[in-house]
């Protein structure tokens, strides 16, 4: 009876808010509402099928969406990564001073909410308050265009790799601190440099906790909202269905298009959840192929 | 130009202390090279937060004239009028994202941990499916089973009230997995049995022996959930319309939207996000040495 006492309370809530939520969310997403009578129109629900899906995937906003999502993406999570993993390296040398004021300071934008660093930079960032530009100006260049066009994406990848580098490193680090000390005790003795060791015997060694956050970090971005909402009011680069949540909370809270919302979701969630497991699936393949 | 040397090689057989001081004095080389990394990356990540507490000081005025990073005049003028925004609002909002991360994250972690310890330490019929169930749940988006999760509750009559942030907070597949890899190397099976012969019943020894044991799993499992509530957005942005129960997050997404029509919300703005990072700065710079982030790593051996 024990473990099923202990389990219970988190099956009970994993039931209700993920499980319920997301059949739910299928269920709806079959459905679609009906205005019925000319004048005084009833509003009903009536049952389409896979509608509501065809509509999703044949709307070019919804996949404009995912593009501007890709592009976003290829900037900030193979920058936050291969940042993190560097200052992870640097922290785990043994010559660099001041190591835990480094740490920290890297560490602190993790506990800083998307929407307070999406304001920080964003004024960071607009023409009249921009530090970067006010220097730009004075050296006759002009303002940086940093909300506009192409450079809208670097700047929201910014803000995703300065929120997220503190987090990967210290887990990338935690994983260098458990490899044990001998390994590198041979390497030395062989006239191995840091560097050397750091790129043979580190990088592989921390492979796992690479894939992890890699898998995190492609989950954050396919989960975009807070920094391009938050962003929104100060240019007029972003459009209410700039990445697919948007859409989705439009649907849903904008037009009351619930069934509509409810299947983009769907979508969004198979997506996330495949992508992962083929990440996942890929890596593991090429470590056994080395392994053996 | 040494490129055709007929001397020999000197032997690298043995190495000689001379040899051990040109490595280490190359090393120095490199040493200062880490160092300046290390400085670089925390200077980028500062430089916002110094920008935040230097806006905080200046007057509407002075926010879009002067240097950016030029002090002003105006901090008490700012303070006041954010505490003073739409009858204290501000510290409403506070209160309210520390009632969704406190009470939700010490509901979630009490879950957690005892689901986590009875997968880990239990032989049951279903163990397996349901921590690969678990599992699943951690590939799937919290944020997109927002939406969802509104429809539900508002059949429920609960969206617009506290618990409709506040339930689904406390399920999170990523605690009870993390908890379940702390009971599996914290938790010695000899101990329970011990227990057992001694008579004691399987709650008492969740209570008594368990619970000590896990503490250092339950404080990184608290604080990542925490600091994952206390940072989520668009949960409460979607579930909430009163003002009055909005978290921080929501509150000044809502005064800086606001601001692009009224620029004088642009200074509370930004007071607001300067206030609101100490709290969690405080927690993060005092908390950080009972993290076990080892294992979310997988450096835990189980």
């Amino acid at each position: 009876m024990a473990p099923y006492l202990f389990t219970a309370p988190a099956v009970i809530l994993y039931v209700a808010f993920m499980l319920v939520p997301v059949g739910y969310a299928v269920w709806l997403s079959l459905r679609a509402y009906r205005i019925e009578g000319a004048l005084l129109g009833r509003k009903t629900e009536v049952f389409v099928g896979l509608d509501n899906y065809v509509a999703v995937l044949t709307n070019p906003e919804f996949a404009a969406g995912f593009g501007r999502l890709a592009v976003y993406g290829v900037i900030a999570v193979p920058l936050t990564l291969g940042l993190a993993l560097l200052f992870a390296l640097v922290l785990d040398t043994p010559a660099a001073r001041l190591k835990r004021f480094g740490r920290t300071a890297i560490f602190i934008p993790y506990a800083v909410p998307g929407v307070v660093a999406a304001l920080l930079w964003g004024f960071m960032y607009l023409p009249s308050t921009s530090p970067f530009s006010y220097v730009t100006r004075a050296l006759g260049l002009g303002t940086i265009p940093f909300l506009d066009g192409p450079g809208l994406f670097g700047s929201l990848a910014n803000i995703a790799i300065w929120g997220g580098v503190g987090f990967n490193m210290i887990i990338i680090y935690t994983s260098l601190r458990s490899i044990p000390g001998e390994i590198y005790e041979s390497a030395r003795l062989d006239g191995a440099g840091e560097v050397q060791i750091a790129l043979r015997i580190k990088v592989p060694l921390v492979v796992p906790a690479l894939v992890l956050t890699g898998v995190f970090s492609l989950i954050g971005t396919l989960q975009l909202y807070s920094e391009p909402a938050t962003l929104q009011p100060m240019t007029s680069a972003i459009s209410n269905t700039w990445v697919p949540l948007m859409t989705i909370y439009r649907d849903a809270f904008g037009t009351d298009d619930l069934p509509q919302a409810a299947a983009a979701s769907t979508v969004l969630a198979v997506g996330t959840v495949l992508v992962s497991v083929v990440i996942l699936r890929i890596v593991n393949r090429k470590r056994m192929g080395v392994e053996r | 130009m040494s490129v055709t040397t007929t001397r020999p090689a000197p032997a690298p057989a043995v190495r000689s202390p001379s040899d051990r001081a040109r490595s280490r004095a190359r090393q120095g080389g490199w040493g200062v090279l880490p160092t300046i990394v290390l400085l670089v990356g925390a200077f980028y990540c500062l430089v916002p937060v110094l920008w935040v507490y230097v806006a905080s000081t200046k007057t509407r005025g002075e926010l879009f004239t002067t240097f950016t990073f030029a002090p002003g005049t105006g901090l008490g003028e700012n303070l006041t009028a954010l505490f003073a925004y739409e009858g204290g609002q501000y510290l409403l909002w506070c209160l309210n994202s520390l009632i969704y991360s406190g009470v939700g994250s010490l509901l979630s972690v009490l879950v957690s941990t005892m689901a986590g310890y009875g997968l880990a330490k239990y032989e049951f019929r279903g163990r397996s499916f349901l921590f690969l169930s678990i599992l699943a749940g951690v590939l799937i988006p919290g944020i997109v089973l927002a939406v969802p999760q509104y429809l539900l509750l508002s059949q429920l009559g609960l969206v617009g009230t506290h618990w409709s942030v506040l339930l689904p907070s406390i399920v999170s597949p990523f605690g009870i997995y993390l908890s379940r890899v702390y009971a599996m190397s914290a938790v010695p099976q000899e101990t329970l049995e011990a227990a057992r012969i001694d008579g004691a019943g399987e709650w008492r020894i969740f209570q008594r022996i368990v619970l000590p044991l896990m503490v250092p799993g339950m404080v990184t499992v608290f604080l990542l959930q925490f600091i994952g509530t206390w940072n989520n957005f668009l949960l409460p942005y979607i579930m909430l319309s009163d003002q009055s129960r909005y978290p921080l997050t929501v509150g000044l997404f809502t005064l800086l939207a606001k601001g692009s029509s009224s620029p004088a919300l642009y200074s509370v703005a930004i007071t607001g996000a300067a206030v609101s990072i100490i709290p969690l700065l405080a927690l993060v710079l005092f908390l950080q040495r009972y993290w076990r982030l080892d294992l979310v790593s997988g450096g835990l051996k189980g």
